[in-house]
């Protein structure tokens, strides 16, 4: 399959999952590097094409390796290496990159692995919903089954060595994707940020940042890489999330009781301004698509599926846009084709 | 609030919550730009933590500290934050153990071992994850576990000695 064929899909974590409402997705990343071997950012060419060429090797012996396609950063243009990132298959940083730097990605999407962006290796794995378990258990096998064919940099003391020592240990970082309207529009979600970065996690904007985060989107993710087994460091993380869709659950539930109308007025004026605008920009569709989320999750909007809306999340940024279209499009264009892409998934609900 | 480096009034605090445990940082604006903070940008504390946690001050002649594989100096280590190679860990220990250590609330690991890392390395692995429990049981004066806990380190001290060929 091309690049071109997952516009014609969506990412197999944007299916249904455990905990869905307030949780799109969980993800494991493993960061990995070969031994006696300079880091990408440091590395010649040479050292990264060479990496790159280990790689290649090595996915020989991945099972089920067929179902994975590859793509050098050289190889694609600007357009392409956007539609990845924004389907959340590469970093920002991966796709500024180039020589010896490209993605390794499984049919459904729930596996990718980057190599050289700022370690030789960064394995990922996705689910839908809160599950985090099986997501460190897919990183875990696919991490056992690439180092048949690689020798990891790791010391007894440190762990995985990684290029910033802000990974090294386990190299993992754990997340979790949160649909948090019910807290920002509470005005609780300062206090829930705060608590939750006081015992080691990172809140982050999915699209943007702090308690502005567009289509109040929101990753948590575990800081701490070093000095806990990995399954330690996901039970933490775990817990807390759940914490926090409590958090949420509450809000919603207080919104409804005792301002059910305002809630009512902000879907429905959502909806109204999604069916009828004929110019959206990203960040106002991503806003206005939130509302129409928790609409779907409180029962407001009967007929949609919350998961329509994820996907339709993706198809509305700028890349997804023109590579439906075919061809490179002006802002003004894509806020055109947005707003239309948009008025022709609400008409056919 | 005064700098922790001079007597000038601090312009830039950072503070970083780790575990429960807080750690804050003022520099006045000399300070902060001698430490590679643009003070227009967003900082990251894992680069201010590498250059004032260390022992920074000794090491200010020896900037030109260079990795012997990959040739990164200690300079450069200081300008991004990033090592150049596994080695760099080896080359750059001392302002690196402190960093970690500020970082993680820890200096060892214990999570995943590569496959073909030898026996010995397991055994280290299992000796420092028991000499973990050990502390933690201590702590809360379960000391019928403790004593457990150390005829097991010593257990598998005896044997990762044997396996080596009593080499130790």
């Amino acid at each position: 399959m091309t690049l071109d064929g997952l516009l014609q899909r969506h990412g197999g974590w944007l299916e249904s999952g455990p905990a869905e409402g307030p949780v799109i997705s969980s993800r494991v990343r493993l960061a990995r590097n070969l031994r006696d071997t300079t880091f990408p950012g440091w590395a010649s060419k040479e050292v990264r094409n060479r990496v790159w060429n280990e790689v290649v090797l090595a996915f020989d012996r991945v099972p089920e390796n067929g179902s994975f396609l590859r793509w050098r950063m050289d190889e694609l243009s600007a357009l392409d290496r956007d539609l990845l990132f924004e389907r959340h298959l590469i970093s920002r940083e991966l796709a500024e990159r180039q020589a010896g730097s490209g993605v390794f990605v499984n049919e459904d999407e729930c596996r990718a692995v980057m190599v050289n962006e700022e370690d030789h290796i960064r394995l990922q794995s996705l689910q839908p919903g809160l599950n985090l378990q099986k997501a460190w258990e897919v990183a875990d096998a696919l991490d056992n089954a690439l180092e048949q064919g690689l020798s990891y940099a790791f010391s007894s003391k440190l762990g995985y060595l990684t290029a910033c020592p802000s990974n090294v240990g386990t190299g993992l970082r754990a997340s979790v994707m949160l649909h948090l309207p019910g807290l920002v529009l509470t005005e609780e979600i300062k206090p829930v940020i705060n608590a939750v970065s006081k015992i080691g996690l990172a809140v982050r904007g999915l699209w943007g940042e702090g308690s502005e985060a567009s289509g109040h989107m929101f990753q948590i993710s575990n800081q701490i890489t070093l000095g806990k087994p990995e399954l330690e460091i996901i039970a933490n993380l775990e817990q807390i999330v759940l914490e926090v869709i409590e958090h949420e659950k509450n809000a919603r539930l207080r919104l409804m009781e005792k301002q059910e109308i305002r809630v009512r007025d902000h879907v429905g004026r959502a909806y109204g301004i999604l069916s009828n605008a004929a110019l959206m920009t990203t960040g106002e569709a991503l806003d206005l698509l939130s509302a129409l989320r928790m609409g779907t999750d409180i029962g407001l909007l009967p007929g949609m599926a919350r998961r329509d809306i994820d996907r339709l999340f993706i198809r509305i940024h700028p890349a997804h846009l023109q590579k439906e279209a075919g061809e490179v499009l002006t802002s003004e264009e894509r806020d055109i084709k947005r707003a239309l892409l948009i008025r022709k998934f609400l008409e056919a609900k | 609030m005064k700098c922790d480096l001079c007597d000038k009034e601090a312009v830039v605090h950072l503070t970083q919550v780790v575990n429960g445990e807080m750690k804050e940082i003022h520099l006045c604006e000399e300070h902060a730009v001698a430490q590679g903070i643009d003070l227009n940008s967003p900082i990251s504390i894992t680069d201010i933590l590498m250059g004032l946690n260390g022992p920074q001050k000794n090491f200010a002649n020896e900037l030109s500290l260079a990795c012997p594989r990959c040739g990164m100096t200690r300079e450069e280590f200081r300008k991004t934050g990033r090592l150049g190679c596994p080695d760099c860990y080896k080359t750059f220990m001392a302002e690196l153990t402190m960093a970690i250590k500020a970082m993680h609330q820890s200096g060892q690991h214990l999570g995943k071992i590569p496959e073909r890392e030898g026996v010995q390395t397991r055994m280290k692995s299992k000796v420092a994850r028991l000499h973990k429990d050990l502390e933690a049981a201590i702590a809360r004066e379960d000391f019928e576990k403790a004593a457990k806990l150390r005829d097991q380190i010593k257990k598998c001290r005896e044997e990762g000695a044997q396996d080596d060929g009593g080499a130790k």
